[in-house]
């Protein structure tokens, strides 16, 4: 955009200057050279150097950069863990990982994978783009950002750490009493796992409040709810899901918390006290059958963003692949009670939650045909991101058969618990949300570092990928149909597994070696990649609009959008641009729910660190509730006189008007047909 | 291709393989079981088509494909096609629900059809037990109660006749599966639970913990005997004697090990002064098939080792290691192993 159409846009008046705040330090209207907007801009929106301004940040940028390489690095731990078992149970009787230290890996390996990587790597992603995708500087709540990523980072040490002194969580990642309460779980293990749950959830809660409230006031000038990215869309129906889900898990393991410490000894999950252990598998798995969904529906909306760039064309049925979500997010907080099957359930009830756990099928349905009609429809454009969407179109359809299979009672009592459900998982959330997160790091990596990964690199790392994954879970479909069930350290030699678990096994490596290749490209490529350029893959959606690397302020000028696809339906020079917005203030504009209009100018809250040393009251909080309740008041109260502080100073909020001679309120302005 | 060799593979591998094995949900024993596999086998006949067609979707257009390091032009939209393509959707989606709710009658059916056993008057009653990590098995006699029957890991069932399990759990939560004779049901502490059987195939089945519970969960196994009513009627009448009086010298100096060592201290055997009942009872300790929660085949050379080191076989499990001479050993041995 250059200087000349953002002031014929400006007396167009699309986003239009609000009174006489523009003219308060800087003239828009006089000249204003594209190089002085940008060094202004950048003095005002970047960080400061040295550590201290390295820790103060509260870009969204750097944010969830760090959030995503954190989250890459506890996946490549918690894979090595699943790498060590998978050796452990290549052959019968294997001495490789003795009981103790195997239930403390499968255990690490499953919490780490859902919360501290899963979660938070579909959150951070969204966290990078959602601003960019709507036109916006920075996040709603830039300091909370920083916040949920010190906690998260704090956890995942608390995590891995624990398993590295040897008193690692080792119930299992879904801890059911009575085995991990007071009696069956002694030691500080089953507590350093209730906390990091409650930490993770801190951090996840906090980020879904950021996502919900960016999406709902700060998109872009024109883009109306109909006009939002897939992408958007499934990171605003994730957060809610996140808002409803999450409370629920914290306040069952916060139940069993209690119930575990000495001083406080409730007895919620106590049967001998009148307490009930099925309360508690209630309360997890209200949560743990959204949990799926939440880490599913942003890679579906990767998919549905990559899908039009590689299929050459607009998405098929945009309203019908948004409404699956919403109808997915809805019925899957309705069919928890399929995990809980072997439990005395009435079969009424038991009817009720086959017949919603395979109605969710149909909304996925809905998404596939779309996807696939689109694929049709346009002519496929083969790039390693596209290998893996196809590939996710496959091994999800596998997993979501399998899921039909486990929603039907009686197939469930036979596969329950067994490596069935482990193949099924895995291909539900490796084929379903992996390999769309890995085709999506290569769709933006070259908006991440502005150069291009190597295609055929790529390429191999995909194929090792692709064979790998399914020569280590499909096999496990027929162990778990043989009578191995999960969670096993060893098994018989007489079983008769032997075989299928050696190609398991073989396959992991196969599939750790993908990845290494996987990771082996990027490290190569962010140096000596070919540059990208802003929109190599001339994508329509507004984060190619910006350069490559977006810079600390994303956009010179926010973009005014028009349609669903902005990049295509419009030439970017002459897209219409907002102005107005002060240059040597963190400003957003803000703008109405459903139609963004412009409602607000915004002051954002600066860089701080204060986030940091909340993370820090916060999670020494939790930490020191692992040994004793004193912890509460005393790092609580710490936390408090930090949020006194942090809520000290108010931000500016100014309406926008036309003109100051207009009643104040929102003003929109429909630009002249050219 | 490769995609395509992987299905045809997988699904030969599921149905051939998973018939053989003595531990299969697609082995099934009873008509409990053989419902379930025949219920799976029809999603699983719907899902290998549904996963054919898919895959098969995506391979036309990929006749299409340009693999150019230019993003080549978009695709112009044309009314007509979207259109049709809109019908197509609409159609399989249609489709879908159709097939989605001819599987839940099924599963619906097959539910009510395991549920008939259900209306036999006088099943046979079995309570089991969970333990880290045992299974106690009770044969309750209702008319006669000294007559019941204690033991452990080991199921005898006469074929053809219902059985009803009462289940329930001392500790944690277990899981109870037989694969071979129905679906699992959970051992829950406060929750007794029961399940209905029915085997009919004679045969040796096992069955293990389902649900995670502790470090030997793998090795919490079970041994299930299918035998006619003749032969169960003779397994009970064996199981109902006390244990047999040790007749040679180092048999009754085996007794009077055991009865001083600290295996008394968790152990019963019926017809001594051992009355423990925290360990699995050894009344019949050597007509079982394995020791060590159906981890290990009863013979001398496992049984001494197991009394010995138990941890060297099972890490963590209750019982403790045993310091025992290896004189007074051969004489535990002796007359644990006449304990028929």
């Amino acid at each position: 955009m250059n200087p000349t159409t953002a002031t014929t846009s400006s007396a167009a008046g699309v986003g239009a200057t609000a009174g006489d705040a523009a003219t308060a330090t800087v003239d828009v209207r006089a000249a204003l050279t594209p190089d002085r907007a940008d060094e202004l801009l950048d003095r005002t929106w970047r960080h400061r150097p040295g550590l201290i301004g390295w820790l103060s940040t509260t870009n969204h940028k750097d944010i969830a950069l760090r959030f995503i390489v954190t989250a890459l690095a506890f996946f490549a731990i918690a894979g090595l863990l699943a790498a060590a078992m998978r050796t452990q149970l290549a052959r019968p009787g294997q001495r490789v990982l003795g009981p103790d230290l195997y239930n403390q890996f499968f255990t690490t390996h499953g919490t780490a994978m859902m919360f501290l990587f899963a979660v938070p790597i579909m959150k951070a992603i969204g966290l990078y783009f959602v601003p960019l995708m709507i036109g916006t500087r920075n996040v709603a709540f830039p300091r909370m950002n920083a916040f949920a990523y010190y906690l998260f980072l704090f956890t995942g040490l608390l995590l891995f750490g624990a398993l590295a002194l040897n008193v690692g969580a080792d119930r299992g990642w879904f801890a059911y009493p009575p085995l991990s309460g007071p009696q069956f779980g002694p030691g500080k293990r089953p507590d350093v796992w209730t906390w990091v749950i409650s930490l993770t959830e801190i951090s996840a809660l906090v980020g879904a409040v950021e996502i919900i409230t960016t999406v709902f006031k700060q998109r872009a000038v024109g883009m109306s709810l109909a006009r939002m990215p897939v992408f958007v869309w499934a990171q605003l129906i994730t957060a809610f899901m996140v808002i409803f889900a999450m409370p629920s898990v914290m306040l069952a393991s916060s139940m069993l918390s209690t119930d575990r410490m000495p001083t406080v000894n409730t007895h919620f999950f106590n049967p001998a006290e009148g307490g009930d252990v099925l309360l508690y598998q209630h309360l997890f798995w209200f949560f743990g059958h959204p949990e799926v969904y939440i880490i599913f529906i942003p890679a579906t909306g990767f998919i549905s963003d990559m899908i039009p760039v590689f299929a050459r064309r607009k998405l098929f049925g945009y309203t019908a692949v948004v409404l699956s979500l919403i109808a997915t997010a809805f019925i899957g907080f309705g069919l928890w009670v399929h995990h809980m099957f072997s439990t005395p359930v009435p079969e009424l009830g038991q009817g009720m939650f086959t017949a919603s756990s395979m109605l969710i099928a149909i909304p996925s349905g809905v998404q596939v045909f779309c996807w696939i009609a689109t694929i049709w429809l346009g002519r496929p454009w083969i790039r390693t991101p596209m290998l893996y969407v196809l590939a996710f179109i496959v091994l999800f359809v596998c997993g979501g058969l399998t899921g039909v299979m486990t929603a039907s009672v009686s197939v469930d009592l036979q596969v329950h618990d067994t490596f069935f459900v482990v193949a099924h998982l895995h291909y539900v959330l490796i084929g379903g949300a992996v390999f769309p997160l890995l085709g999506a790091l290569h769709f933006w990596f070259p908006k991440w570092t502005g150069r291009m990964p190597s295609e055929r690199i790529g390429v191999v790392a995909f194929v090792l990928v692709f064979v790998g994954f399914n020569l280590t879970f499909f096999p496990m479909h027929q162990l778990g149909l043989q009578g191995m069930t999960r969670r096993v350290y060893t098994y018989l030699p007489g079983t008769g597994w032997g075989p299928l678990n050696m190609l398991a096994t073989i396959g992991a490596y196969v599939m750790a070696l993908g990845l290494i290749v996987f990771a082996c490209n990027f490290l190569v490529s962010c140096r000596r990649g070919r540059p990208a350029g802003d929109n190599p893959w001339h994508a329509p959606t507004l984060d190619w609009a910006t350069t490559s690397p977006p810079r600390s302020y994303n956009f010179r000028f926010p973009p005014a959008v028009r349609s669903l696809y902005p990049l295509w339906s419009d030439d970017p020079a002459k897209t219409p641009v907002v102005i107005g917005l002060q240059l040597d203030r963190r400003e957003v504009l803000t703008t109405t729910v459903m139609d963004a209009r412009p409602a607000y100018r915004y002051e954002l809250a600066g860089d701080s660190l204060l986030p940091l040393f909340l993370g820090v009251t916060v999670f020494l909080t939790f930490f020191g509730l692992i040994f004793h309740p004193w912890a509460l008041p005393i790092f609580g109260g710490a936390s408090g006189v930090i949020l006194m502080v942090w809520f000290w100073r108010q931000n500016t909020v100014e309406k926008v008007h036309d003109h100051p001679g207009e009643p104040p309120g929102p003003v929109h302005r429909q630009r002249p047909r050219q | 291709m490769r995609l395509w060799g992987f299905i045809v593979i997988g699904c030969a591998a599921v149905l051939g393989g998973g018939c053989a094995g003595n531990q299969s949900a697609l082995d099934p024993a009873g008509p409990q079981s053989t419902g379930i596999r025949d219920l799976f086998w029809l999603f699983l006949g719907v899902s290998i088509v549904v996963q054919v067609l898919v895959t098969a979707a995506l391979l036309p257009p990929l006749r299409r494909r340009s693999a150019s390091a230019e993003p080549p032009p978009l695709v112009p939209e044309e009314a007509s096609r979207e259109r049709r393509t809109t019908l197509v959707v609409g159609g399989l989606v249609l489709l879908t629900t159709v097939i989605l709710a001819v599987l839940m009658v099924g599963d619906f059916l097959t539910g009510r059809a395991a549920h008939a056993t259900y209306a036999d008057p006088d099943p046979l009653k079995i309570k089991v037990v969970g333990h880290q990590w045992w299974w106690e098995v009770n044969y309750p006699n209702e008319r006669e109660p000294y007559k019941g029957v204690l033991t452990a890991n080991e199921i005898h069932i006469p074929v053809g006749r219902t059985v009803e399990f009462s289940l329930d759990s001392v500790d944690v939560i277990h899981s109870f599966w037989i694969p071979n004779l129905h679906g699992k049901k959970d051992m829950i502490p406060g929750h007794p639970t029961t399940l209905r059987l029915k085997a009919d195939r004679p045969g040796l089945y096992y069955g293990q913990c389902a649900e995670f519970c502790g470090h030997q969960h793998a090795k919490m196994r079970l041994t299930v005997v299918v035998e006619s009513q003749a032969e169960f009627d003779k397994w009970m009448e064996a199981q109902n004697r006390p244990a047999p009086t040790p007749i040679y010298a180092s048999q009754k100096r085996g007794l009077e090990v055991f009865l001083t060592s600290s295996c008394v201290m968790c152990h019963q055997i019926d017809g001594t002064p051992a009355r423990s009942r925290f360990g699995p009872v050894l009344t019949h300790l050597a007509s079982r098939p394995t020791i060590a929660g159906g981890s290990l085949a009863n013979t001398r050379g496992n049984l001494a080792g197991w009394i010995l080191d138990p941890h060297a076989v099972k890490p963590g499990v209750r019982m403790p290691q045993n310091n025992i001479p290896p004189a007074d050993l051969h004489a535990l041995l002796d007359y644990l192993e006449m304990l028929k």
